[in-house]
């Protein structure tokens, strides 16, 4: 991270006085003891508390928070509840983190209009809870769902299991509320579908906090299906499941998900959550949707496909408690990986024809390497989840496993994918951006930067290398 | 004025870059643009060929100048289309000439399944352009999920041309459907009509179209559309006209080919085709999508089609009637399709910010504006 302005750092004590001018002095925190508390997201192997951190109550005060630092050109790091696997909502040692975890109400339920307008710091599953008893429920499903925000899904684009069907964030975002780093509120869309003019909103959404601060979105629910089951298939080789996913999709199903683990993956969430999955070599689990009688019907079809694989068991959910268990058990992965080992989480995309090859390719590096890993990843969409295993206590280690990363995610890049599905750049990702993009590439993207914040101010030295920022960053004055 | 058409990208960018007026970017021409100011042709048709096709992935990435029947017949080849179903404009405006794959982007044009499937921005997985400045530019690429840097995907969807000229295009595409019918209901107002539409798209029986047409008074026709495999589908339709049934008689269409032809219809618009007046095209939410039809109707002579579920509403009506004006205090915007005489903008603003910012892009990207200048704004 570039060294932190020491200008900002003096003058702390006056900064929080301007603050708790604009915010009752409860939703200010400055004492070093608590700010500590916001010094890391999900990404912890980098840390640094923030000067200050800020917790407003309402649209306006963010406003005004951001007038406040936008005349004293003091940095800020927006966060939603600080669940980013990329280091996406990590701080500068003087920058002002601004969490919306206070924004968390309904605005607005629209059943006739299929939209909800809610406050960004509300967490995922919460917006799906808050339709559920008519029928209706929001879409995009991050396995962190029950604590990540909206506001986090929108600046990261999140995806989740269920995408392969519904889409992610973007596809299912009709509008926000969005204050630009001058404090300017301004609205993007609403509930009709589509733009009048440029598609503000779609660049919004992924731009990982550095174009404005969403605080209220508009949502697309959809009904629910009137029954879904998942189906676990188990494999003896991971190409072989590799090959079956390519299949279902050539013959025109399309699941709601088909989500895959490997043994040391299906080993460690079985113990970890119970989930009953079987003991093989690769497994996938494939949920489809609709009346009982059509998931008869699909799961026939995908019977077919998979016995063309040599399965080696084929086990449809009996029951909706046993449906529960098998869900719980994906989303739980990454915890239960996190239990036996350290792991660093990758987050690549591929061509899913290039599924096999890459499997393959990705036990060499770990051979070469000498580190284990274990992949858990939403097979439909070609979103890998390799975890590489090491150990933090180990000297040498982490600087093994990150070199590993950066081979698999150069791999996914070489084979046509892209560095990052869902997870978001962030720190983590940023100076491998070269690998996919050429400094062009990356020079139209900050163009779209110097537009919106033009003294780059919102959440610095993030998504784009530093050196390739330096120029934007100087003659704007960021 | 000069055509030029460049044979490839390279060419393309270097025409830019040397490019001395303002540039009219075509396709295949079928939007009738006419340029705001002089400018010189760039003809993007010579860019063409489909480079990469892969069913299992579905994916496909085609070169921006290619015909986009040439896309369809590929696809169509291995059980596949273009989900979001882009209209074909030649009908309605009058125009000749051959839809390009580019020019469906350019103005990220969806049909009635984009109430279920998605816009042809939902569909755009990457492209590869030329700025203003003669620059060749990448963003996305091919695979489904991608949330490496900005999405540029989205911006360069439905920006005419105006921050960039498309090379290349990548779309994700979906299977052909088994089978599609209508569930239909007749002679429904339009508040019924739409009050239908609302109940089916609650429903959980996956609905990939809702039209209510009311192009002729008191004939008015409310349509469904239903897709999948045939059991399903059969399933599904019947649940439908049983939870429709107090709007009166619901019948099911199963001829494929004639529910292909009614959808088709609809996407097109061609009930608006060779008749006279100013064709709009208006997006409010649902519930609103009556309010449009009963204020059009108490000023002027209005044909109205209803599409999404009611958010889309298409309106004939006497050149010159201002439309904005009489929609003014209903949330929404107006995009005028066609009209004889250039009175009204093409877009509506988007509000002064909005406005600023859209503007404030276009100079990042066509730094001498020339990229179909005057156009979007």
């Amino acid at each position: 991270m570039p060294e932190p302005d020491s200008g900002i750092l003096q003058r702390k004590d006056e900064i929080v006085r301007a603050l708790q001018a604009v915010l009752a002095h409860s939703d200010v925190i400055a004492e070093p003891l608590e700010t500590r508390a916001y010094e890391c997201d999900g990404l912890s192997a980098y840390r640094c508390p923030p000067l200050a951190v800020v917790l407003p109550t309402s649209t306006e005060e963010v406003a005004e928070v951001l007038k406040l630092c936008h005349r004293e050109k003091i940095p800020v790091v927006p966060r939603g509840s600080g669940t980013s696997l990329s280091g996406g909502a990590l701080p500068t040692a003087d920058s002002i983190v601004l969490g919306v975890s206070k924004l968390t109400q309904v605005l607005e339920v629209d059943f006739d209009n299929r939209f909800i307008r809610v406050q960004s710091g509300r967490t995922n599953l919460s917006v799906s809870d808050a339709v559920g008893a008519e029928g209706f429920f929001y879409a995009p499903d991050p396995s962190s769902q029950l604590a990540c925000a909206i506001a986090g899904n929108i600046a990261m684009n999140s995806g989740g299991a269920h995408c392969l069907k519904y889409g992610v964030t973007t596809n299912n975002l009709l509008g926000v509320r969005v204050v630009l780093m001058d404090g300017t509120i301004v609205d993007i869309g609403g509930p009709m579908l589509d733009a009048p003019g440029l598609d503000l909103l779609g660049v919004i959404c992924g731009s990982e906090g550095q174009l404005g601060v969403v605080t209220e979105a508009t949502l697309r629910i959809l009904p629910k299906p009137e029954g879904a089951r998942p189906v676990l298939i188990g494999f003896d080789s991971a190409e072989s499941a590799g090959a079956c996913v390519g299949d279902i999709i050539r013959s025109g199903i399309l699941p709601v998900a088909i989500e895959f683990m490997d043994r040391a993956c299906i080993r460690a969430t079985d113990a970890f959550s119970g989930a009953g999955y079987p003991d093989v070599e690769a497994m996938l689990i494939i949920e489809v949707e609709g009346a009982q009688a059509e998931i008869d019907a699909v799961m026939e079809k995908i019977t077919i496909c998979a016995a063309r694989h040599d399965p080696v068991e084929i086990r449809q959910s009996a029951s909706e408690g046993e449906s529960a268990r098998i869900w719980a058990g994906r989303k739980a992965a990454f915890g239960a990986m996190g239990q036996i080992s350290d792991y660093m989480c990758l987050d690549g995309t591929i061509p899913v024809s290039q599924l096999p090859q890459v499997l393959r390719r990705i036990a060499a590096l770990s051979d070469r390497y000498g580190l284990n890993v274990a992949n858990v990843f939403h097979a439909g969409d070609g979103n890998m989840h390799p975890l590489i295993l090491y150990d933090a206590n180990k000297p040498g280690d982490l600087q093994t496993c990150e070199e590993m990363g950066e081979d698999i995610l150069k791999l996914c890049v070489e084979v046509g994918g892209c560095l990052t599905g869902e997870h978001g750049v962030g720190v983590e990702k940023r100076d491998m951006m070269a690998a996919q993009y050429t400094d062009d590439d990356m020079r139209s993207q900050m163009a779209v930067k110097d537009v919106f914040d033009p003294g780059w101010l919102l959440n610095p030295a993030k998504v784009f290398p530093l050196t390739v920022s330096a120029g934007h960053r100087i003659a704007t004055g960021g | 004025m000069a055509i030029c058409r460049p044979q490839s990208e390279a060419e393309l960018a270097a025409s830019i870059a040397a490019a001395r007026t303002p540039l009219a970017i075509r396709g295949g021409g079928t939007r009738g643009f006419a340029p705001q100011v002089c400018c010189d042709d760039l003809d993007v048709t010579a860019l063409r060929g489909i480079s990469l096709y892969e069913p299992g992935a579905l994916t496909i990435v085609a070169d921006a100048g290619t015909p986009l029947v040439d896309v369809q017949a590929a696809l169509a080849a291995k059980g596949q289309q273009l989900a979001f179903e882009p209209m074909d404009h030649r009908g309605l405006l009058g125009t000749t000439g051959e839809p390009t794959i580019g020019g469906v982007v350019a103005g990220n044009i969806s049909g009635p399944r984009r109430i279920q499937a998605g816009a042809c921005r939902d569909f755009l997985l990457g492209v590869r352009f030329v700025d203003g400045t003669g620059r060749i530019i990448k963003n996305g690429g091919r695979v489904m999920k991608n949330v490496t840097g900005y999405d540029l995907v989205k911006l360069l969807a439905g920006s005419f041309g105006t921050l960039g000229v498309l090379s290349e295009v990548a779309l994700k595409v979906l299977a052909i459907s088994e089978t599609q019918v209508s569930v239909v209901a007749r002679g429904l107002s339009d508040r019924q009509g739409v009050a239908m539409l609302t109940r089916a798209l609650g429903s959980p029986f996956d609905v990939t179209g809702a039209a209510h047409l009311a192009c002729v008074a008191g004939n008015t026709t409310t349509m469904i559309r239903l897709e999948g495999f045939t059991d399903s589908v059969a399933y599904r339709a019947d649940r439908l006209a049983t939870l429709l049934a107090d709007f009166g008689d619901i019948s099911i269409d199963n001829d494929g080919e004639n529910v292909a032809a009614q959808w088709a219809a609809l996407r097109d618009v061609r009930e608006f085709s060779n008749r006279p007046g100013d064709v709009w095209r208006i997006s409010v939410k649902p519930s609103d999508g009556p309010l449009v039809g009963d204020r059009m109707h108490k000023i002027t002579r209005a044909q109205i089609i209803y599409d999404l579920g009611g958010g889309l509403v298409w309106l004939l009506v006497p050149a010159g009637t201002d439309v904005r004006r009489a929609l003014a205090d209903i949330d929404g915007h107006a995009r005028l399709e066609r009209a004889s005489d250039p009175k009204f903008a093409t877009f509506a603003s988007q509000g002064p910010v909005l406005d600023k910012v859209s503007g404030a892009l276009r100079e990042k990207f066509d730094p001498r504006g020339i990229l179909n200048p005057g156009l979007m704004g």
